[in-house]
């Protein structure tokens, strides 16, 4: 007859209200689990996006701006820059001997409601994800440099869109919401799929950068075909006549560069390029947690502590819940007395019934907590292209624990004390 | 088996005043030996109990249980002392209602030394009638199978002593008989000196030794008997 088990037979005694306590005690837990799980998820989602190069060099502007549109597709490019200072980061360029890998991206379409990507074949070749794994490709291969029309899409991209090998993709002219009708563009075929990578490149569609150009108001052709000049184009092709041969240079603009740089040269090519007139560097890594610990950290962190305090709200409930059984539990607290049991033994009692109610609630919370996750995470997965799941695990959740035991201890001390004090003559 | 000497014990009155309950100046009971202390209402019949039990402490004087002296002992090992050498029978029975009588049983072991007999539990409630009542928890037993559980719970832990404190007032004329029977032969079996509290004629008849608290107790001595 274990302490714990006359601990467990008081609270069965007064089911009711034990359960009460303990669903409280669950649903602050949950919260707390809830917003420790999206905190890690978010947290690695946003160091993670940016992951496999060391720059991002783009037009003037908030760097924040620039890695977000170009990294997490979140809000809109904010400019493009000349194709020649793109050219400067390539073998013979100004900053030649201090990049090991150039890669332009070039935005402004969508394709049901995912960004379209105009880039090289080597965006998956010579740039890697996370911590240095290889993009792979489910189905299908990767575009071809030669091959204008090609194009390989995300996994979830994929998934949505039914979009398969051999598929054609036609890009509507800006970024467009799912459904929203817009001037649509010349097909592209799918070649490949990517394999999951659990980064935002899941929910985008890329296409050989030329076949981009092509596109109508993607180059400042000067061939007679000016887009900003609004000229009339309804006899012909919007979407170019000339279509295998590779745009003039001096037509061609780029959204931004994702930059590998020599080991050392990161923070000296940033500030050559900073301290220039047309473009900017921003380092992904040290934005997103500029970011992550300005804004974002904060915010979570007031969401927890409000978590927190409804998990104290629901302590408090346990010691109310004891508290008031206390009167009526005087006359067993001295029956066990006056069978031999010790003060401090009844007090225990008391202590670990407290224990048991909020480890209870404990465990309740934790499985309503990832439940709650598990049945968000296609919704989060749609909005934000970031995957939890139920399984999905904080360490931080292992606090909670140690932490609960001590909110027990906390709030059954007091009535612990009552059974302490209980005069056993009087109450027989 | 017990003796107690000079024992005084006194509550404090509203005005402050000391209400004196326990004056005894010597009283005495052998291993085995079983009697019967009568007394009126308000005779401190209870206090007596409980300081002979340690449940209270005396004001002064000396009680010796078994040879060890319950005064002199810290609260937290007369706790034990009771646990392991003193059964107690109460007049409410005083089971806990979220056990079975099994483990009501096992409960008086616990707080001993810890490691509950169950065979001997087991024993004790067969030995009692109640075997087919093991798990039954009391709301589920009547009257007088709950002072059954009582008296098996009394006798968990082999004690030296048991205090029976009006153990039949609460039962029904019809068991009365039958739980007296039972305290009587359980502690002639394994010889426990039984002091048995009451103020019934009948029963206090059937013991070769019975004591009236008014003469023993100089508190509230008064020429009267109680049970004339």
């Amino acid at each position: 007859m274990s302490l714990w088990k006359i601990a467990w037979r008081s609270i069965q005694q007064r089911s009711l209200a034990s359960t009460l306590t303990a669903i409280s005690m669950a649903l602050g837990v949950a919260l707390v689990v809830t917003v420790l799980v999206l905190h890690d998820v978010i947290d690695q989602s946003f160091r993670r996006g940016a992951q496999g190069y060391d720059m991002i060099v783009g037009a003037k502007g908030g760097q924040l701006e620039l890695v977000l549109s170009t990294a997490y597709n979140i809000g809109r490019p904010i400019e493009n820059i000349p194709y020649n200072y793109y050219e400067e980061l390539l073998p013979g360029g100004r900053f030649a001997a201090q990049v090991e890998t150039a890669i332009p991206v070039c935005l402004g379409d969508s394709y049901e409601g995912f960004l379209v990507i105009g880039t090289l074949p080597e965006r998956f070749t010579k740039l890697h994800y996370l911590d240095g794994r290889n993009y792979e490709f489910a189905e299908g291969r990767n575009f071809e440099v030669d091959h204008f029309y090609e194009a390989v899409i995300g996994a979830y991209v994929s998934q949505q869109t039914g979009l398969k090998i051999g598929g054609e993709m036609r890009p509507t002219h800006g970024v467009a919401e799912k459904g929203e009708a817009g001037h649509k563009h010349r097909p592209f075929q799918v070649v490949g799929i990517l394999a999951p990578t659990g980064t935002p490149l899941d929910r985008n569609v890329f296409v050989n950068m030329e076949g981009f150009y092509h596109l109508e108001g993607h180059s400042h052709h000067s061939a007679g075909h000016d887009a900003d000049t609004g000229s009339d184009h309804a006899d012909h092709d919007h979407d170019h006549v000339d279509s295998n041969k590779p745009v003039p240079e001096d037509a061609k603009r780029v959204t931004a560069v994702l930059v590998c740089t020599e080991p050392t040269a990161v923070m000296t090519l940033a500030k050559q390029i900073n301290e220039g007139a047309t473009a900017q560097a921003a380092l992904p890594a040290q934005v997103m947690i500029e970011l992550l610990d300005g804004i974002v950290g904060n915010v979570q962190v007031i969401l927890l502590l409000l978590a927190v305090l409804v998990v104290v709200v629901a302590g408090i409930g346990i010691l109310v819940s004891i508290y008031n059984s206390m009167s009526d539990r005087r006359r067993e607290i001295a029956i066990m007395r006056a069978l031999g049991a010790r003060r401090w033994t009844v007090m225990l009692v008391i202590l670990l019934e407290s224990i048991l109610l909020a480890q209870g609630g404990g465990a309740l919370g934790l499985l309503l907590g990832h439940g709650m996750i598990g049945a968000l995470g296609p919704t989060i997965l749609e909005y934000t292209g970031i995957a939890i799941g139920t399984l999905h695990f904080s360490w931080t959740e292992l606090v909670l624990v140690p932490g609960l035991v001590v909110l027990a201890a906390l709030v059954g001390y007091l009535p612990a004390v009552i059974a302490y004090r209980t005069d056993v003559a009087q109450a027989l | 088996m017990l003796y107690l000497n000079n024992v005084k014990k006194a509550f404090r009155n509203p005005d402050g005043s000391q209400l004196p309950i326990i004056d005894v100046p010597e009283f005495h009971i052998g291993p085995g030996e079983q009697m019967v202390l009568a007394g009126r209402s308000g005779s401190g019949k209870t206090t007596l109990l409980h300081v002979i039990s340690g449940i209270s402490r005396p004001d002064s004087g000396s009680v010796k249980v078994d040879g060890f002296d319950l005064t002199l002992l810290p609260e937290a090992e007369c706790d034990r002392f009771r646990a392991e050498r003193i059964g107690y029978v109460f007049q409410t029975f005083n089971l806990l209602p979220g056990f079975s009588a099994l483990e009501n049983v096992l409960l008086g072991m616990r707080f001993a030394n810890g490691r509950p007999d169950v065979a001997r539990a087991r024993r004790l409630i067969e030995r009692v009638g109640l075997s087919h009542r093991l798990h039954h928890k009391p709301t589920m037993l009547s009257v007088g199978e709950q002072q059954r559980v009582a008296v098996a719970r009394a006798l968990a832990n082999k004690p030296k002593l048991l205090l029976a404190d009006e153990p039949t007032a609460n039962v029904d004329t019809g068991h009365q008989q039958q739980i007296l029977e039972l305290l009587r032969e359980a502690c002639g079996e394994e010889k426990v000196a039984l002091i048995l509290v009451t103020h019934t004629p009948e029963v206090a008849a059937q013991f070769d030794r019975l004591e009236q608290l008014e003469e023993i107790n100089r508190a509230v001595r008064t020429p009267v008997n109680c049970l004339s």
